[in-house]
């Protein structure tokens, strides 16, 4: 009955529905293509931006086919944890310590290479070595260069419960790289300081942002004087606009507010390209791609570089030392902040 | 014979409506699945706990908000340009859909940019106006891009309303006023009921725009549920909380519209409305639509182009053609699909409601404010659980899009079913056309732009998608929207505009294709 109608031509208007529609099955069916076994699948949590010429310069250097799917780390990882064993991916570059945790965690990532995780420094590598970071995120203090007295800057993340800093600071509670400065401080100071800290600074009027860089816009917009955030977003706005009316600066030496973040990579236990997978990783980690990450991400390497990147690597002895395996766990933190009213 | 056809009918529409409630079923139960897995204790922290009950509280003023700012807007729009005889009215139109094109998280992030002491206005005029943020800033952004929404389905229904009512009011001695109030705005109702469930249920699942404007509301706390633990389990909680205050809305929203019947009953075909010069109020409505459209549409544009000549090197939009072709094939099946779906789903319910096409019918707006997010999970759940080999393929992506937007599509459509008479359905039948045929000459033409404005409300959605955008797609299919958060996500807007303005002209064109038919008999 349908078919006479669809071919009967009086029902013009039936046709102009009908094949459009058509037209979709046709796009439908021409879609599943399984990949090749020479190409490699990354999941990638940093942006297509910042990858993408690493990504470039990889299939060129190696001839190996690389597919990347880019989007959140979050959702990626979120992503992965659904997926589960029937997941294409075979590495996963995460922005973040707290994604490779929750998949290390629930049994998804697996062993590196001695050679890979020996390559970079021990801070820079999980303890059951599932994942490796490949780059380090600081974390400063941003200031207004308008109305901040850059002699007279807060020694330690813990002044700013200062009441001369109240409704000054700006931070980010539900941002990631702000979570892992938590639970840093949770295993430097111990649970109790962190809550008392946490609370006061809500107490003294710290401003709530959704995340890194619009704290630092809004400290240009005049809703803050200071701001906890990560190293390289200001450094990237001063690149295209260097009359940006924002600075930073660290706290004293290892101080919690220092902390130093990372962006790693894991290499998912069903990934049946291991070989592939891991000449990746090899490739993240060396001289050049290092080099790049530094000067032209504004990110801290992973590895000795020569001395015209001396600054960089001074900036990161700055951080104190934690255990990343400590600041991946952020089930502790989230309660805090939870029962605190901050998430 | 005509019994036996009308069963065919009737079980094809219903079996058609049946797939889709069952797609949109899928992730609900998802969501069930995973909530039972957790424990009761955790749960009833997690449920019965202060700030849910201010989430919620912040949530409602949001949408009430909205909802009133958008209706302020867009009946007087809907008004001038169907009863008036305003100038320029397909630019004006245009202008007043293209809203939809921007994303939300674009369109705040600009209004963002405009304000404060860094601003451009503070930089370029020296005019410092207080940055725009929280309940206010958020409403504001969302009221400017949801406004066409509540502006097409009134003007749909102005447009289908008869003039002889309206006539025998006024010979009764009716003022202007009264007119509209006791006349034209109760025959409107399904028209703003559909607009008010679309920007409700919008603005339920918003989060671009409430996360960048620093505004706590249901959406918001399920995103950092997922992204602060990675834990499934208790944001399927928070995500049923929210979809039960759907399911009241849907509720309240049905018993008022029960028993509706708004089309015409005299003989002869509705004439059309003279149109009643602006006059002395022509410079207000000019003025009026100018700011109207300069803040939603003018600034958000010249920002981006800002943005855009900041670049150093113009060279650099890699994979430009890519991802638009991405888009389009994503965005175009959707739209189609959607639309054709949504016919039987609103003529079941219009025509022959019963309580199945009923539960039907409401399970497609549900399905409207599930949070993407939970919405891809259960997509891949189910994909690889049941049909591994349809995971990652552009049609998985095109399924979820059609399910999940069907909801704008099937406003429109419902509108024009409640307003199109069915005696000329009963007339064609009585002389021997069977119901198959009935429906296809007389029902369908008469849907014509209703199905048009539904396609066209899903393809405009579809375009600036995130996050099933790159959750759902086959690997390395990078939309236009992917790649504007990837370079927002990372400040660099001047790499995100080339992409950004793409959406819009793609969008623009697209609208003004589908909608010349109709502007050229305005």
């Amino acid at each position: 009955m349908l078919f006479r109608l669809i071919l009967n031509k009086k029902h013009s208007t039936m046709k102009n529905l009908i094949l459009p529609f058509l037209f979709g099955i046709l796009v439908f069916s021409q879609c599943a293509q399984p990949s090749q076994d020479s190409t490699l699948t990354i999941y990638s949590g940093r942006s297509k931006a910042l990858v993408e010429p690493l990504v470039q310069k990889f299939m060129e250097q190696t001839g190996i086919k690389v597919d990347v799917k880019y989007g959140g780390t979050t959702q990626l990882a979120i992503t992965l944890l659904e997926e589960g064993a029937q997941t294409p991916a075979d590495l996963f570059w995460a922005q973040d310590a707290g994604a490779l945790g929750a998949l290390a965690n629930a049994g998804l990532l697996q062993t590196l290479s001695e050679d890979l995780s020996g390559s970079v420094g021990p801070e820079f590598v999980n303890p059951s070595k599932t994942w490796i970071a490949t780059s380090g995120r600081g974390r400063v203090l941003a200031f207004s260069k308008v109305r901040v007295d850059s002699l007279a800057l807060p020694q330690s993340v813990f002044d700013l419960t200062d009441p001369k800093y109240k409704g000054k600071v700006a931070w980010a509670p539900t941002n990631g790289s702000f979570q892992a400065f938590v639970s840093a401080m949770i295993e430097m100071h111990g649970m109790n300081s962190t809550r008392t800290w946490l609370a006061a600074m809500k107490d003294n009027g710290a401003v709530a942002y959704a995340n890194n860089n619009a704290i630092i816009e809004g400290i240009a917009a005049g809703e803050a004087d200071y701001g906890l955030t990560n190293h390289y977003y200001l450094l990237r706005n001063l690149a295209t606009n260097p009359e940006f009316p924002v600075a930073q600066t660290y706290f004293v030496t290892s101080d919690v507010g220092n902390m130093l973040n990372v962006a790693g990579v894991g290499m998912l236990r069903s990934s049946k390209k291991n070989d592939l997978a891991e000449q990746f990783v090899a490739f993240l980690l060396n001289e050049e791609s290092q080099k790049y990450i530094a000067t032209d991400i504004f990110e801290y390497p992973v590895i000795a570089l020569g001395s015209e990147l001396a600054p960089i690597q001074a900036a990161r002895s700055q951080a104190p030392v934690v255990d990343l395996e400590k600041i991946s766990d952020l089930e502790a933190t989230i309660a805090l902040l939870r029962e605190l009213g901050l998430l | 014979m005509q019994a036996q056809n009308w069963s065919s009918f009737r079980f094809t529409f219903t079996l058609l409506s049946a797939a889709v409630a069952t797609v949109v079923v899928v992730p609900i139960v998802y969501l069930v699945l995973k909530a039972t897995q957790a424990q009761p204790d955790k749960v009833l922290d997690l449920v019965w706990n202060a700030r849910n009950l201010e989430l919620f509280l912040n949530t409602i003023f949001l949408a009430g908000g909205v909802l009133f700012l958008t209706t302020l807007i867009a009946f007087p729009l809907a008004w001038v340009i169907t009863r008036t005889d305003l100038k320029f009215k397909a630019a004006f139109t245009l202008l007043s859909v293209l809203p939809l094109a921007i994303p939300g998280y674009m369109l705040a992030y600009t209004l963002m940019g405009l304000t404060g002491a860094n601003g451009s206005l503070a930089l370029s005029l020296g005019l410092e106006i207080p940055r725009m943020g929280g309940y206010w800033g958020a409403l504001i952004a969302i009221s400017l891009y949801t406004f066409p929404y509540m502006f097409l389905n009134l003007k749909s229904g102005l447009m289908g309303l008869d003039p002889s009512l309206e006539e025998a009011a006024q010979t009764f001695g009716y003022s202007k006023l009264q007119v509209i109030s006791k006349i034209v705005i109760p025959q409107l109702k399904p028209s703003f009921w559909a607009g008010t469930l679309i920007i409700g249920l919008y603005v339920l699942g918003d989060f671009g725009a409430v996360s960048l404007m620093r505004f706590e509301t249901f959406s918001y706390a399920l995103f950092l549920q997922y992204s602060a633990s990675y834990d499934r389990i208790y944001a399927a909680w928070l995500a049923l909380m929210m979809l039960s205050v759907t399911g009241m809305i849907l509720v309240a929203e049905y018993k008022l519209l029960k028993g509706v019947r708004l089309h015409r009953t005299s003989v002869g075909a509705a004439r059309t409305f003279a149109s009643e010069p602006l006059g002395k109020f022509a410079p207000i409505v000019y003025t009026g639509l100018v700011i109207l459209h300069f803040i939603s549409i003018i600034v958000p544009v010249s920002t981006i182009l800002f943005w855009w000549f900041r670049l150093q090197d113009m060279g650099i939009v890699l994979g430009w053609t890519q991802a638009l072709a991405a888009s389009l094939s994503a965005s175009l099946p959707s739209a189609l699909l959607a639309s054709f779906l949504a016919v039987p789903v609103a003529y079941m319910m219009v025509r022959k409601s019963n309580a199945f096409v009923r539960f039907f019918e409401r399970l497609v707006w549900l399905g409207y404010s599930i949070p993407p997010l939970a919405l891809s999970l259960a997509f891949i759940f189910f994909t690889l659980s049941a049909v591994p080999w349809m995971y990652h393929t552009l049609a998985l992506l095109i399924i979820a899009y059609s399910v999940h937007f069907m909801a704008e599509a099937l406003g429109p459509i419902r509108t024009a079913l409640y307003q199109s008479s069915p005696r000329l359905e009963e007339a064609a039948r009585s002389l021997g056309a069977s119901h198959w045929r009935s429906f296809f000459s007389i029902t369908v033409p008469s849907l014509r732009n209703s199905i048009v404005a539904g396609a066209a409300f899903v393809f405009l959605s579809s375009m600036k998608e995130l996050p099933m955008a790159y959750i759902l797609a086959p690997i390395g299919f990078e939309t236009l929207s992917v790649n504007v958060w990837s370079y927002t996500n990372e400040a660099m807007f001047a790499h995100a505009a080339p992409y950004a303005l793409t959406i819009l002209s793609v969008s623009g064109i697209f609208v003004s294709v589908l909608f010349s038919k109709e502007w050229r008999s305005v």
